[in-house]
């Protein structure tokens, strides 16, 4: 056990992009988590490619939900986040930063389906009141094109005003990307939204994902692979709080170049 | 084959002793209803023979204003009118509860929300050790510090139904403060993420979801404050004045319920109108309490109907 530790920390295999033909929009520098004194999180350092959908797996506890949550600073009351998160060329883990107002340009949907119990046209007004839009007309606007995109607006256009509770899973959740896409971010990050859905479910919340990556970044926790290579343009693989390999999707499926990437495709491990 | 057939068959010692368990905790709760009927049926019978013996008339009872039962009235029937109680126990009830929710709603956030370090390590031992302060205390400290400041500021003698708020303000403060951080706790934590996410304010989810959706469980707690202030007999009576005279203001002496039954009730027979008229009035707080109970389990049920997804 020790010695196959020892033999793989050192075996890393990370993609880095060409910043002139690609364009980066979210990248991190030196991240570090810690929970209290213990290190979640000591290499992870990614770089984002604009409009591509990039899957993280890993098995659990390596670390890749955590990097997620890092990424818009929603660790910020529960872990350190130390390094550097660079957006548009600004650190966003600085503390300048109106974290408020950045979460608005930086999107998340959970694991587990959380809509508020409110209607589902409130769900989606929710984040836009906030913000200070109350003309009806804009906000009937948006409640529809949101719902649109995440494609189940033919479902429920005639039920707007009944609870989201009520909704089944794979729509709550969908509601939920819906929401999350009503502010208009610029990336969409995503902690294993398909987890708790079925099957059917499954592959309609992916055809929403291809669908959104022609306007949205998008990253993806999963623990899926079959999902991770249908859906993604690229993927990395975490390990015990590393980024062990991050390559293209296609590539790391059928060619890895880490022994542990390789172990933890082919099932031997995780 | 045929041992354990017999031993199938067999009564073993296991069955036994879960039998004798079953039969003593189901005895320990026939002793409770027992108890709990048994009160109902005592307060009833006397409470109820004030109408029944006494031949009053229960609406006289419930709205006259003059109470002195040993003596007639000014219409030549006994004075047993308990509507001064009445006024006084409802408006001290609601007085203190208007006064707390807002005091305890802003604790509760602060514990639950916004330090909950600090609220789980300071706020809430402190909080829960006010409610452990005996009454009589809580009575103490309202005649020698309210009753003095109501005087001095408002005017009267500083007995009266404004003192009797401030005293149960602080003694429910801590129950609803404490049954509200519950119910602020009880708020899924996938709600603040949510809103969080979605790029809303600290302030913002807290207002607009986490005390939305907590709503049921600090309507029972403010029920819960309301029940405790209606029931407190000691340290009300100690700075309300205990005057059965409907109350004209807030400074003037005044009563409830219950001090007047705990004042009276050992200097009447068992029997007398004096007496009879004395339960009552229990009898009015018990069904009271009663209806406080069942406020409580209906918001509970449909605050629970609002969290199943």
């Amino acid at each position: 056990m020790a010695d196959n530790n020892t033999m793989t920390t050192d075996q890393r295999n990370i993609m880095t992009f060409d910043p002139q033909a690609h364009e980066i929009a979210l990248s991190t520098e030196d991240l570090h988590v810690f929970y209290g004194n213990s290190e979640a999180i000591s290499e992870g350092d990614l770089q984002f490619e604009r409009y591509k959908i990039t899957a993280l797996i890993g098995p659990s506890g390596s670390g890749k939900s955590t990097y997620l949550r890092s990424l818009n600073r929603m660790n910020d009351r529960i872990a350190t986040v130390k390094g550097k998160i660079m957006y548009r060329g600004l650190d966003i883990n600085s503390n300048d930063i109106d974290v408020y107002e950045m979460r608005r340009h930086i999107g998340m949907v959970f694991q587990r389906p959380n809509p508020f119990a409110k209607s589902i046209y409130e769900n989606i007004a929710f984040a836009l009141r906030q913000r200070g839009m109350n003309k009806k007309a804009d906000l009937d606007e948006i409640v529809e094109r949101s719902l649109r995109q995440a494609a189940m607006w033919d479902q429920v256009k005639d039920d707007l005003n009944k609870s989201a509770l009520a909704l089944s899973g794979g729509q709550q959740q969908r509601l939920c990307i819906a929401r999350a896409i009503a502010i208009k971010p610029d990336i969409l990050l995503l902690d294993e939204p398909a987890s708790a859905l079925d099957p059917v479910s499954t592959s309609q919340i992916e055809d929403t994902l291809l669908e959104l990556k022609q306007n949205y970044t998008i990253i993806i926790v999963t623990h899926n692979m079959q999902q991770a290579s249908r859906i993604s343009d690229y993927t990395a693989f975490f390990n015990l709080g590393k980024a062990l390999e991050y390559a293209e999707t296609g590539d790391i499926f059928t060619n890895p170049k880490v022994d542990l990437t390789n172990d933890y495709i082919s099932g031997n491990f995780g | 084959m045929d041992k354990i057939r017999a031993s199938l068959l067999k009564k073993s010692i296991a069955t036994k002793i879960e039998r004798r368990g079953k039969i003593l905790s189901l005895s320990c709760l026939a002793l409770i209803i027992l108890v709990v009927f048994l009160i109902f049926y005592f307060v009833a019978s006397r409470g109820l023979a004030t109408f029944f013996q006494n031949h009053i008339n229960l609406w006289q009872f419930l709205s006259g204003i003059q109470w002195n039962p040993g003596t007639v009235g000014s219409n030549g029937q006994p004075a047993v009118g308990a509507l001064p109680m009445i006024v006084g126990s409802f408006l001290i009830t609601i007085f203190s509860a208007i006064v707390a929710t807002p005091f305890a709603i802003g604790t509760a956030v602060f514990m639950t929300e916004i330090s909950p370090r600090r609220g789980a390590q300071i706020l809430r031992p402190v909080t829960e050790l006010l409610v452990g302060i005996p009454s009589v205390v809580y009575g103490f400290i309202g005649l020698q510090v309210v009753v003095p400041f109501v005087r001095n500021t408002f005017g009267g003698s500083g007995y009266g139904i404004l003192s009797g708020t401030f005293v149960l303000f602080v003694m429910i403060l801590p129950t609803v403060t404490s049954m509200s951080a519950d119910a602020l706790n009880a708020v899924p934590r996938y709600y603040r993420e949510a809103s969080l996410a979605l790029g809303a304010t600290r302030w913002q989810t807290i207002y607009k979801v986490v005390l939305r959706a907590a709503i049921p469980g600090m309507l029972t707690a403010i029920v819960f404050g309301m029940a405790r202030a209606f029931g407190e007999a000691l340290a009300v009576q100690m700075v309300i004045g205990n005057a059965t005279l409907l109350p004209h203001n807030l400074v003037s002496p005044a009563s409830t319920l219950t001090s007047i039954l705990t004042m009276g009730i050992g200097n009447t027979v068992m029997g007398s109108l004096q007496n009879n008229a004395l339960w009552s009035l229990a009898m009015i707080l018990l069904l009271m309490s009663l209806l406080f109970n069942l406020i409580i389990r209906y918001i509970g049920r449909k605050g629970k109907l609002n969290h199943e997804r």
